[in-house]
This record gives C-alpha cells, structure tokens and sequence, in this order.
C-alpha cells in the first residue's frame, strides 16, 4: 500500500467522522432532552394549568396558547401565501417588476431575524394597532414570518403541476380560475402540504418574536385579545428564571417530540409528493 | 365555423385572458359559449376572473407591504434616537448605561461578532465536509439519511437549543476551564451546531450542482478522487460555498433564544472566549419587557443596525451568485 492510498485512506476516514459528529450532536440533544424530559409529563402536566408562576401544576395553558398562535397565523398566512403563489406563477409576467419584487421581498423576509419580527409586532400590532400583548398581535406577527415559507413551497408546487393539465381544462372551456380552482390547485395540494407542515415546526418553535408580542400571562388564552404564553416562551421563562428544571426539561421533551413528529410528516408528505410527480 | 361574431370575440377576449399558456386557436368550432344568449353570463364570467386576478395580485402584495411596514416602523422609533446621539457615538461607544441615559452598543456589537466568529470557526469546516461527504463519498443512502438528520437539526427551536446550552454546555465549559462557564465559547458551540444545517445544505446543493463533466475530465486526466474534489469540484461551486457561509453568518448574528441564554449577558468586551457577552440580539430581548422612552428607542435603534446588517450580507449574496452566474457556474 503506497503513501498515496494511505492517505485517501484517512481523509475518507476523516469525511466519515464529520458526518458521525453531527449525527451524535443530533442524537445527544434529542437524546438527553428525551431521556431526562419524559418522567416529568403525565397526564396531570399537560391537562393541569401551571400555579406559583409555573413551580407547580402542569403546563395546559401554555399548550392551547401555542395551539392558538399556530392556527390563528396558519388561518391567516395560508391563504394569503398560496394566493401570492398562484398569482406569480399563473397569471403575473413573470418578467414584470412587480413579480421580481414580491419575489424579492419574499426571499429578504425569510432571512430576517425573529427579533426584528417581534419589534415590528410590537411597535405596530401591540402599540399601532392598540392590539396589546394578545394572540391576535402574536398570530399576525407569526403570519408574516411564515409567509415566505407557504409561498416558496406553495410556488414550486404549482411549478410541478404539468402543463398539459392546465391547456386540457382551458381547451375543454373552463376559464382561467375554474383552471385553477380545480386542476391546478388540488394537484399542488401535496406541495403546499409540507409548506405548511414546516411552519408549524417554525410557529411551534417561535419565542424571541412571541415574547414581544403575544406576553407571557399564564392566564388560559380564550379570546383572540387575550394575551398568551407559549410554550417555547414557558420553556425559557422557567429556564432562565431557574423556576423549575424538572417542567422546563418535560416542557423541551414535548416541543422536541412535536418537532420530530412534524418532521417525519413532512418527510411522509414530501415522498408522497416525489411519487406523485414521477 | 359559423359562430355569431360576437361570440368570436368573447372567444378571442378569453384567449386574451390566458395569454401566457399557449393553446390553439384553430379550434374555434368548439365554442364555449355556443349562442347568443349565453354571451351575457359569458360576460359576467370574464368580470369575475378580473376579479379574482385582482384579489390574488392584492395577496401577493402584501409580501411588499409587509416588508415596507417592517422598515418604516422600526427606522421610525430607531432613527430619532440615533441622530440624537449620534452614529458613531450609538455604534462605537463601549458604555450602555439606559439609567443615566448612556446609550452605545458597541461592546455589543463586538459580543455578537465574537460569538458568531467562535461559532463560524468550526461550523463552517464540518459543515463543509459534511456536505462533500453527502455529496461526493457516502453511498447514497447514508447521504440521504444525513440530509434527513441535518433537516430535524435545523428544526429543533432555538429555545430547546438554549436550555441544552445551559443544562449541558455551561457546566462542561465551567468544570473543564474554570469560569462561571456561562461564555463566549458557549454561546460559540451552541450557535455553530444551529448553523451547520444553513452550511451544509446550502454548499451541498452547490457542489451537486457542479456539472459532471468537471469531474469526468478529471478523473479521466488521471487526478485521484481527492484531487478532483479539492481542485476541480470544490472551486467550481465556490460561489454556493460562499453563499452557505454569508447566510449561516446571518443566521449566527440574527439568533436570539439561545445566545442569551448561554453567554451570560454582562455589558463588556470580553477579554477571552470563557468570559460573559451580551449580544445585540441578546439586549433586545432583556430589556424590551421593561424599557421606555429614549431606552426602548435605543433598542429599537439596536434593532435597526441588525436590520441593516443581514440586508447587506443578503446583497452580498445576490452580488455572488450573480457573478457566479457571469462566470457561467452557479
């Protein structure tokens, strides 16, 4: 064996170890978070509200407050980003300045900062708007942050449907939005599915933004005014405040459960959406 | 043939409507209104679809909107502060002391850079070899299967990655090299795993993109594997390697949740990587729940400089790509 081969033999050796590394970060993040966060959830810690500023009882309002947040901004951001998508990809030139500069605009926003979305929704949904601290201010701020998101899957989506279909359905005399309506829109369905499974990730998830917006009242959010912790923003209160270690890692343990969860539906959705088009 | 003109038109006025897809217009004896006496619900159609093109342009706007509302309302509350203290003063000046209205981020500033840079110092290296790994070496399976790892990486929320730094980094850093562990070097090994996802994905799809030819003429010039990858694959996609490492830059700078949990916060230049820092991201968020007046315009302006700094790092990245695409690689 010369010098040569033994020395590709270690940089192969090296590449493997790289990948080995980051596949034992995973693990022992998603490892230890599990391991320690599972004996403190029961039933108790998910139905029972938090008492003594979350150092006993479980964690129920802070669980239907991120339920809230998320379905609010997905109510509100879905629509409006396949709306978008289907604009830019079925009806604008898609040369003319005011698609570059959606297009654009879209692409800047993804690259923002959470706490620059939380500034905004502060000083203009909280104070602007008169809104305050409450699910609405919360839910509008995750909406423009998800916004991009729905958009560029929603968009590659409606790429993906064969042109075919669209002239079919215009020749047989449907016009241009009955078009879209029934052809082209349940075909990108898959698509615009796993859009919307990542950013529920990315909504569950949120709390730099969240905390600046929607408070961190433990009281159960019940109108859309009222204000609502979530439980990323209960994670890092209990945390940071050295409150109660034992519910911040039952709290982790569950938002990192939902995490792989959506994850792998996102995987499932996306392989569903490969054998479509293939 | 045979169709009352004015349905022709109607016809032709359709065809308008659906200009950018192509379908023939030969076939005008499939009629879509058939007679006259549909043409008046023929018409209410049209002014429908003008509608809806209407509402959907509406919703595509509002990304445009949103964007212009960000900016004015945050350059808005920041500006007048900044011109009250001055720029250079607000940027430069190493004392944040709101109580006697002192108001300079520039140890800050440095917090967050030195952060980022602990974290882009290791970050970037794996990152890049992880992506050559999945790219160039793995099998494709155990590539895929890494990609899918990387994916829930970069899905796990930020604050899960702050309490991990806290209850696992900061006592090892404490224990190993003294130090109250809370640090620098936390939040540096804390925000580079966060960026690796950004790094390795971004540069994967780069060095996937590099055309096979390259590496067949090389191969077949009788280079070894390594060789082409170092030599002839790894500069032709050096533009998306730069991209990777400009956006995980941006990425660093820009999070929040899990700095300020593990660096400690304490407003100094730290003097090595096991002393405290607080980051701009990082006062933000301390300070908003509690600050008014000149104060919260003071964070708002600290709000405004980051703003202004991932935007430009962002046009550095269309400017390469760009000139990626002058050179003809992409």
């Amino acid at each position: 064996m010369g010098l040569a081969d033994v020395k590709e033999k270690a940089l192969t050796g090296l590449f493997w170890l790289s990948a080995l590394m980051i596949v034992g970060v995973l693990v022992l993040i998603i490892g230890y978070i599990i391991v320690n966060g599972i004996s403190a959830i029961d039933l108790k810690f998910i139905l029972e509200p938090p008492s003594r500023a979350g150092k006993e009882g479980g964690i129920s309002t802070t669980i239907v407050g991120t339920l809230y947040l998320t379905v609010v901004s997905l109510l509100l951001s879905v629509p409006v980003g396949v709306a978008s998508a289907v604009y830019l990809e079925e009806y604008a030139n898609p040369n003319s300045r005011f698609a570059y500069l959606v297009n654009l605009t879209a692409e800047t926003m993804a690259g923002i900062p959470s706490i620059i979305f939380g500034l905004f929704g502060f000083v203009f949904f909280v104070i602007f708007l008169n809104m305050g601290w409450s699910v609405i201010s919360g839910s509008l701020t995750l909406a423009i942050m998800i916004l991009p998101t729905i958009m560029r899957t929603s968009q590659e989506a409606i790429k993906a449907v064969a042109p075919e279909l669209r002239e079919n359905s215009l020749a047989l005399g449907a016009s241009k939005w009955q078009t879209v309506q029934r052809i082209v829109l349940p075909s990108a369905v898959p698509g615009i599915t796993t859009g919307i499974i990542l950013s529920i990730g990315r909504a569950i998830g949120e709390t730099a933004a969240l905390i600046l917006t929607a408070g961190s009242s433990l009281g159960m959010p019940i109108n859309l005014s009222d204000p609502a912790r979530s439980m990323a923003v209960h994670l890092y209160v209990l945390a940071m405040e050295g409150i109660s270690m034992e519910r911040a890692f039952g709290t982790a343990c569950l938002l990192i459960v939902l995490i792989v969860i959506l994850n792998f539906l996102a995987n499932w959705s996306m392989r569903r959406l490969s054998r479509a088009a293939g | 043939m045979g169709a009352p003109a004015g349905d022709r038109w109607l016809h032709k006025r359709q065809v308008n409507e659906v200009r950018n897809i192509s379908i023939s217009t030969t076939s005008n004896n499939i009629d879509f209104a058939g007679s006259t006496s549909k043409a008046d619900s023929t018409a209410r159609k049209v002014t429908r679809e003008a509608v809806i093109e209407k509402l959907l342009m509406i919703s595509a706007g509002i990304s445009i909107l949103s964007i212009i509302l960000i900016t004015v309302f945050i350059f808005a509350r920041g500006i007048p502060l900044v011109t009250q203290v001055g720029l250079s003063n607000f940027l430069f000046n190493l004392t944040w002391n709101p109580a006697n209205k002192i108001y300079g981020i520039g140890a800050m500033f440095i917090g967050s850079l030195g952060v980022t840079l602990v974290a882009l110092s290791w970050a970037v290296p794996l990152g890049l070899a992880a992506a050559l790994f999945i790219a160039e070496i793995a099998p494709s399976a155990v590539g895929s299967l890494l990609s899918r790892f990387v994916e829930l990486l970069a899905g796990i929320p930020s604050v899960v990655y702050g309490f991990f730094g806290l209850i696992v980094v900061v006592p090892f850093i404490r224990e190993t090299f003294g130090g109250n562990g809370l640090s620098v070097l936390a939040g540096g090994i804390i925000l580079g795993i966060m960026v690796i996802p950004t790094i390795i994905n971004i540069s994967r799809d780069s060095i996937m993109a590099v055309p096979m030819d390259y590496k067949v003429n090389s191969l077949a010039l009788g280079a070894t594997h390594y060789q082409t990858i170092f030599h002839v694959i790894m500069p032709a996609a050096r533009s998306g390697i730069i991209t990777a490492i400009v956006l995980g830059m941006g990425r660093a700078i820009g999070e929040t949740m899990a700095v300020v949990m593990v660096t400690g916060n304490a407003v100094i230049v730290p003097g090595s990587i096991l002393e405290p820092v607080r980051t701009m991201t990082s006062n933000i968020v301390l300070e908003m729940g509690y600050a008014s007046g000149d104060h919260q315009a003071a964070l708002f302006a600290t709000g405004m400089v980051l703003f202004v700094f991932i935007v430009i790092l962002n046009l550095l990245v269309n400017m390469v790509i760009k000139g990626a695409k002058k050179d003809g690689l992409s």
